[in-house]
């Protein structure tokens, strides 16, 4: 039967970490489990399972995700899909599920993302990294992904004065969120002066102002609309989830201040949900690098054109400013286990809508928002989801 | 980075070792490296092969101070994208300048460098890379 509206009944992650002590299937499974406990919903009626993930065969050699987390999982014999958008394969997972449910082909859908990152080298992992960018074009010559970002960096402070403070006031926000956020990666404030003092990586991109290496999983149980009532008193609604594409080297586009498939996709997200920017009550925007969430602040609308960095200045995107963003911490603070940051992110806006987030929590939100982005902007997949 | 192949380097020799790329003749625009459709006039472009002179400006950089395994000897190196005259931008490293004075809109012009080695036995890769028009001719 073909369902109007996607729910979101289900939603769990395994702790975001270095964490030596698990494996790719350990963290999967636990992510999985905790949201189908969550949901209600028994093993036996999931006919659908998606896993996003970027780089398992790189990072743990292990690829076919699908059929491993069905076979682990004890799911029996449902279908199983696997699907990569680099650091948006998460996002590009929980809208795979939602179509298939769309579509009245499935009914109830397991979507799981993970990533385990540190089970090789510091140095291997941003080499996989990179590949998200245009390997022939870019990594190969020797630009790393911050490099990347930091060319955005660097034009953003040419051409709209952005400074160095605004780079570290994103890490200062969203680490005083994951404080609150017992799942996170980092879960303590750091002080300004000590984001500005750490090392550059990529000038002027520093190691504060770049998100981790992180082993974590996340995991949402979505299905028919007319069936959310069954399983829960409490069900988010997906009021759209849209998608769009640009170059994939950075250097193919006309600028490189503003990414013009997010700017594509909240726009059309919103018109599908029938909704303005101010309707949206909260924000998980993708902060690989922090001058990313100043970017995308612009981008989706919560800032004019070059004034990311004043919304930061003027407490705007905080816990109680008009439009709080990142309030797990984003990827800078939660950690970004790549192929799980765009179900992680929706894991966030859920217990938001449903009150739970805690000492995080906006008050009465009832509408929010969640941009992942691949690459350096070249997949934008973006949520809207209301209770 | 694992190894590339021998294969995987030389299909590319050509065009990265010249910069040669294409330009659609339909629209006027140049493209590098060369693209196999043009992505704005489809089934009405016409590419046809364009060598480029190899002179531009900088266009945004970063100084790289952690890099993969095959570049280490050489950080902190400067990478950017460079704008070249005919339009076209690329990413490339900038040499022969102190990374203290590059800058934004600094014409630079191309030369062909080691771009990295795997290892003492493995493959070699050449290709481009840019310096700073002023050193080389001693104007702009």
């Amino acid at each position: 039967m073909m369902s109007d509206r996607v729910a979101i009944v289900g939603a769990g992650m395994s702790k975001f970490g270095e964490l030596w002590d698990k494996s790719l299937i350990d963290i999967t499974l636990e992510a999985g489990m905790y949201s189908i406990f969550d949901s209600g919903v028994s093993g036996s009626e999931i006919d659908g399972l998606v896993v996003g993930n970027m780089s398992a065969g790189r990072f743990t050699g292990q690829e076919h995700l699908g059929a491993m987390a069905v076979d682990m999982g004890g799911l029996g014999s449902i279908p199983s899909y696997s699907v990569e958008a680099g650091c948006a394969s998460g996002g590009a997972a929980v809208r795979q599920a939602y179509m298939a449910i769309k579509s009245g082909e499935h009914d109830v859908v397991l979507v799981l993302g993970c990533e385990k990152m540190s089970d090789v080298s510091q140095t291997e992992a941003m080499n996989t990294i990179s590949v998200a960018g245009d390997w022939e074009n870019e990594g190969m010559f020797g630009a790393t992904f911050p490099a990347l970002y930091a060319f955005m960096a660097r034009r953003h402070m040419m051409e709209y004065g952005t400074t160095e403070e605004h780079l570290a006031k994103v890490t200062v926000k969203n680490h005083a969120n994951a404080a609150h956020n017992q799942w996170a990666q980092f879960q303590r404030p750091v002080p300004l002066e000590v984001v500005m003092r750490s090392g550059l990586i990529a000038d002027p991109i520093r190691v504060l102002h770049s998100s981790p290496v992180t082993d974590g999983a996340a995991g949402l149980v979505l299905c028919r609309e007319d069936l959310a009532k069954k399983y829960t008193d409490t069900p988010v609604y997906v009021e759209s989830s849209e998608q769009s594409s640009d170059t994939l080297a950075l250097h193919n586009r006309k600028s490189i201040t503003q990414m013009d498939a997010v700017i594509r996709s909240t726009r059309s997200s919103l018109k599908e949900a029938k909704l303005t920017i101010n309707d949206i009550d909260v924000f998980e925007l993708h902060d690989s690098f922090t001058i990313g969430e100043i970017i995308l602040t612009e981008d989706v609308g919560i800032a004019k054109k070059g004034e990311g960095g004043k919304a930061l200045d003027e407490g705007i995107t905080e816990i109680g400013g008009k439009f709080p963003v990142n309030t797990s911490g984003g990827l800078k603070a939660r950690g970004h286990p790549v192929g799980a940051t765009g179900v992680a992110q929706i894991v966030e806006l859920v217990l938001q809508l449903r009150g739970d987030a805690e000492k995080r929590q906006v008050d009465g939100a009832e509408k929010a928002m969640a941009v992942n982005i691949g690459g350096t902007g070249a997949t934008s997949i973006v949520h809207i989801l209301g209770r | 980075m694992a190894e590339q192949g021998v294969a995987q380097v030389w299909r590319r020799i050509r065009s990265v070792y010249n910069i040669q790329g294409n330009k659609c003749e339909t629209c006027g625009t140049y493209y590098f490296p060369p693209r196999p459709v043009c992505p704005t006039c489809r089934r009405k472009g016409k590419l046809v092969e364009h060598q480029f002179k190899g002179l531009g400006k900088v266009y945004s950089f970063a100084v790289v101070r952690q890099a993969p395994e095959n570049f280490k000897r050489q950080l902190p190196y400067v990478i950017a994208e460079i704008e070249l005259d005919e339009g076209a931008r690329l990413t490339g490293q900038i040499v022969n300048v102190d990374p203290e004075d590059v800058e934004i809109g600094m014409r630079v012009r191309a030369c062909f460098r080691k771009i990295k080695e795997y290892g003492s036995s493995g493959l070699i890769v050449y290709g481009y890379k840019f310096e700073p028009t002023m050193k080389v001719t001693g104007h702009k």
